[in-house]
């Protein structure tokens, strides 16, 4: 009788210990946020929300924190990134899905995912002795540039956006196929304008996916864009975006440089969040649609 | 499929040819990058610059320190993270109920997925690093990089544990175990693969990472005499040759051997995958 009861103990014992566990992640995310939160945001309100968000000059000797070069830096990356890698890869998720023949397939699928898993510094890296040098040659310049931060985010988003695709499109119901294809629709028809539209939540779930990542990134941009905080007026202008601001400066910053640094982590992160509350929202609403 | 005498309309070949080309615009993209990056730092890859030290002014600049480093981070990491991510995964799959907890452990794994590099630099360095007093070092890296890794980790051991079927479950219970020893000796010896490739994938994030590490392990560029002292890894060292433009030379082969090692994970994570599909499958 005894050794059951401690058997008893010693079970709900583990179970609290998995439980724990379990709650790690949802303490760090706290920490993590409350952290960031409380570092950065005094520093939103000592400058002046519309002064730190709204100003051009970037110049901490001077104490004057205005980040809307760095914004717009970021802004213009992304959407670029966007533009050029949700095309394609779409395309290419398209490929996968229902054009390629299965032995291509078996390569293509594979350097795909191994171009998810090429560490940001070597992209950057390769902007920086390849891409930077031609946009030099043929658009002039220093090279460094937001068209090469452009370029660089749209590679390193290809494989977040082909493997959702993928997925999306051949998660499809095969009637929905074969219905067009029996109605007289060419195949390019039928994945055009049924599949597609069909599998439009999970892409645009990939396209968030990809925003996220391209905001995020740090150390390639770094590499390309010339690190200048200043607004961009034409695609050949060095840039500096939210990310490289804080990864650049962070080392030696100090007083209210370094908390600026932090309100711009603030920024960032707000800007995050919204992505994957929308994010959550469509997933939501994928769920309930196939219902 | 051809019809005989159907029209295919030009929008057709047009589309067709889109997807063909963009397709093989990202194999070329890939192709080039590591093409051109293994030929040039291929030939700067021997076994002096894999076993030296890093102190340029006396002439040496092997990365021996800094795969040290690599390799301190990755374990302290793994020692980390794999035990509260499988212990977490173990709650998720097999006791909780669905209901509150399990939406806000999710939201929160999903959440901090989401968040960049960048921040969790920040986060790591003020509350490791100086709160804590950590210092720039490989325990404060690691720390940080264990949480980035927590949702890999979770998620994929979820998958692991999910894919093992309720009959053994039900099974073992029939026959009197009770749940931790059912979770212990079966479902957990059977989710084994899906662990490993929940390992090897963190194992390729952590190389990868840069912008965190940054900041919280430092970069200095001497092995590392214990997990409180500063350490560079290979990518830090990588961003700091590219940056400082230092060598060139030694940029390309500390990137191609980055690439290598990223191959090698990508491809042991494969095969490990698929064996675990094909187990489950055959069942």
């Amino acid at each position: 009788m005894e050794s059951k009861k401690l058997l008893k103990v010693w079970e709900k014992l583990i179970e609290t210990i998995f439980l724990i566990c379990a709650c790690v992640a949802i303490l760090s995310v706290a920490v993590i946020t409350v952290y960031v939160f409380i570092k950065g945001s005094p520093a939103i309100f000592k400058i002046g929300v519309w002064n730190f968000i709204a100003g051009q000059v970037w110049q901490p000797k001077a104490e004057v924190f205005g980040i809307f070069p760095m914004i717009a830096a970021s802004v213009l990356g992304t959407f670029g990134a966007i533009v050029i890698g949700v095309t394609i890869g779409i395309f290419t998720a398209i490929f996968l899905a229902e054009i390629s023949p299965k032995w291509l397939a078996r390569f293509f699928r594979p350097a795909v995912e191994l171009l998810a898993g090429i560490p940001s510094v070597v992209y950057g890296f390769f902007g920086l002795m390849v891409l930077v040098p031609l946009i030099s040659k043929y658009l002039g310049g220093a090279g460094n540039s937001l068209l090469a931060v452009i370029i660089i985010l749209s590679v390193m988003i290809l494989p977040t956006i082909v493997s959702i695709s993928e997925t999306s499109i051949r998660a499809v119901p095969v009637t929905y196929k074969e219905g067009s294809l029996a109605l007289g629709a060419t195949h390019i028809q039928t994945i055009f304008k049924v599949l597609i539209p069909a599998a439009r939540s999970g892409i645009m779930a990939a396209i968030v996916l990809g925003v996220g990542r391209a905001i995020g990134e740090t150390m390639a941009v770094i590499l390309v864009s010339g690190n200048t905080p200043l607004l961009p007026h034409a695609l050949t202008d060095r840039v500096r975006t939210l990310t490289a601001n804080i990864a650049l400066e962070m080392g030696y910053a100090s007083g209210l440089h370094q908390d600026a640094l932090f309100a711009t982590g603030v920024v960032l992160f707000v800007f995050i969040m919204l992505l994957n509350i929308m994010l959550n929202v469509m997933i939501r609403r994928k769920a309930g649609e196939s219902r | 499929m051809k019809k005989p005498g159907k029209k295919r309309r030009t929008s057709d070949w047009i589309l067709m040819f889109l997807t063909w080309f963009f397709s093989f615009l990202t194999i070329a993209v890939l192709a080039w990058i590591l093409i051109y990056i293994i030929s040039k730092g291929v030939s700067q890859i021997n076994f002096k610059f894999l076993s030296d030290i890093y102190m340029p002014t006396a002439g040496k600049t092997g990365i021996f320190p800094m795969i040290v480093s690599t390799l301190d981070i990755i374990a302290v990491t793994l020692m980390i993270s794999t035990p509260v991510g499988i212990c977490s995964a173990i709650y998720l799959v097999e006791y909780s109920k669905p209901g509150r907890v399990l939406d806000t452990v999710r939201f929160a794994t999903e959440t901090l997925a989401g968040i960049p590099s960048i921040i969790y630099g920040l986060f790591g360095l003020i509350f490791f690093v100086i709160t804590l007093h950590f210092k720039y070092s490989i325990l404060s890296g690691a720390l940080t990089l264990s949480i980035m890794v927590l949702p890999t980790i979770i998620r994929t051991t979820e998958e692991a544990l999910k894919s093992v079927p309720d009959g053994y479950r039900e099974g073992s219970l029939a026959l009197g175990a009770t749940k931790l020893k059912t979770v212990s000796r079966i479902i957990l010896p059977c989710a084994i693969p899906g662990i490993l490739t929940a390992v090897i994938l963190s194992i390729g994030r952590v190389v990868g990472e840069t912008a965190a590490v940054y900041l919280t392990a430092g970069f200095v560029p001497n092995i590392p005499s214990s997990i409180l002292k500063s350490g560079r890894t290979l990518s830090v060292h990588l961003y700091s040759l590219a940056k400082e433009g230092i060598s060139f030379e030694q940029a390309y082969a500390t990137a191609t051997i980055l690439i290598v090692i990223v191959a090698v994970i990508n491809f042991s994570a494969t095969r490990i995958a698929g064996s675990l599909n094909r187990m489950s499958a055959g069942r």
